[in-house]
């Protein structure tokens, strides 16, 4: 900040720009060796770490002016609701679009988010999320061969909190924080226990309740789940992930000995 | 509804969880409550044992609600704590911190169990005062004692908080942190309660 100051109190002597110092984990393809590379860009107020890996884009040389391959990363929205953009910044994962600059200590540390496979450098496959959603049936099912009319109302009451739970946007920071997301576990991940919570909530989502409670009681489901709560730690829209964990627990519970006891 | 999923491992960690609870740490907190006794003297403790020797079917409640449950709670947990991932250096949040010290502890808790069972119920000597004084009279073992007394505890305390949220019982963020103060508190006093037993024996008969 003082060096701010200083640059506009004597412009006159055109002093040596602000730069912005980052260290990139870097992998050339899924199944090169990892390397870190370091990079100067220039300064720009109110810069976020998306306009630093432009910045690397429009002029791809490293530290000691050697040209490099530019940075890859997968970025869509810029305004924190799409998730495209989650990496490991400083230690912690969270949306590249979000991380102001100013905000961050330097060097800044980018790493790919290595709980899921690595494509290439900041860029990696988040399908496993996917395949989760797929297996606690993350949907609500409306579709038939003729019109079934308006489903049940929502209640305000809920619909509020739901709301909260709907702001998921498969990210990846909670399974990256995770300590029982690891290759000797199958968990599937605590984003997919709250949606599980999400559309068991919907007055028509109620209808296939048991089917998503069967899955969180099936493989890498919610008994995987060991507390740490560094999920709702790192989740960058607040979503109480383990309220929503808990709250399965509840639900899985109830299921699981009502089941035994019907059969 | 009827899906062909195998519900095996979502059964072994509930039974594992419950067994932590009951019987296994109603076992502790009985243990702890018999140990106590030595604090009021020699002749109290060993009638203390005394009576629990006379509990009838002794052998079958002993197998059937201590060894088996604690055998399985341990082996089982040994699998829990080498399947978890250990980030605490990266995210050293409270919770996750307790994580890790859950698994240690329970780790330190099952080796502990092993060598005290060995030096006591299956040492073929009578449990007596006079017996345990002996056995504290070594400081190795004294501070040994000590260490696997707060972890069991820690274990058990902490446990109770996963516990409750493996259950589902405590769901709010308000319900978790306050079961998080109750069974700190309740560590503090089971740990306190067992290192003063321990060196209760430690005095003469």
């Amino acid at each position: 900040m003082t060096e701010a100051t200083a640059t506009r109190a004597d412009a006159t002597k055109a002093p040596a720009k602000r730069k912005v110092h980052l260290i990139i984990e870097r992998q050339d393809n899924p199944n090169s060796q990892p390397y870190t590379e370091e990079f100067l860009v220039d300064y720009v107020p109110g810069m976020n770490v998306i306009a630093c890996l432009m910045a690397i884009q429009r002029n791809p040389v490293n530290k000691d002016g050697k040209p490099v391959a530019p940075v890859a990363w997968e970025m869509n929205c810029l305004e924190e609701v799409c998730g495209a953009c989650m990496m490991v910044i400083n230690g912690k994962p969270r949306q590249a679009c979000s991380a102001i600059v100013d905000k961050l200590e330097q060097p800044i540390r980018l790493k790919p988010a290595r709980t899921f496979p690595v494509v290439r450098d900041l860029v990696v496959d988040r399908s496993r999320m996917f395949e989760a959603l797929k297996k606690i049936k993350a949907w609500i099912p409306i579709d038939g061969t003729y019109d079934l009319g308006p489903g049940p109302r929502m209640p305000e009451r809920d619909r509020q909190w739901a709301y909260e739970l709907s702001r998921c946007f498969t990210c990846g920071a909670c399974v990256e924080a995770c300590p029982n997301v690891n290759e000797r576990s199958s968990y599937i991940g605590p984003f997919a226990i709250s949606q599980a919570r999400l559309f068991n909530a919907h007055p028509t989502g109620a209808m296939h309740r048991e089917e998503r409670l069967e899955a969180l009681m099936g493989e890498g489901g919610i008994h995987e789940c060991g507390n740490s709560q560094n999920c709702v730690q790192v989740c960058p829209k607040g979503i109480p992930l383990t309220t929503s964990i808990a709250a399965m627990n509840r639900q899985v519970t109830y299921y699981a000995l009502g089941a035994w006891l019907k059969k | 509804m009827a899906q062909a999923q195998s519900h095996s491992e979502f059964v072994l960690r509930r039974l594992h969880t419950l067994a932590g609870v009951v019987p296994v740490g109603l076992f502790l907190l009985e243990h702890l409550f018999t140990n106590a006794m030595a604090t009021t003297g020699a002749a109290s403790f060993n009638s203390a044992v005394d009576t629990i020797q006379h509990i009838p079917f002794l052998h079958f409640i002993e197998f059937f609600f201590i060894f088996l449950p604690l055998t399985y709670h341990g082996v089982y947990g040994l699998y829990v704590a080498f399947t978890s991932g250990y980030n605490a250096g990266q995210y050293s949040w409270g919770r996750n911190v307790l994580f890790v010290l859950q698994r240690v502890t329970g780790v330190i808790t099952f080796v502990f169990i092993i060598y005290h069972l060995w030096t006591t119920r299956f040492s073929g000597r009578a449990p007596t005062f006079d017996m345990v004084h002996q056995l504290m009279s070594n400081p190795a073992y004294l501070w040994f004692m000590v260490i696997g007394v707060v972890a069991a505890t820690f274990h058990f305390a902490n446990g109770l908080w996963s516990f409750c949220i493996h259950w589902g019982i405590t769901v709010g963020q308000r319900a978790q942190r306050v079961t998080a103060y109750v069974t700190m508190v309740i560590f503090v006093v089971l740990a306190a309660v067992g290192i003063e037993a321990i060196f209760a024996f430690t005095r003469a008969a």
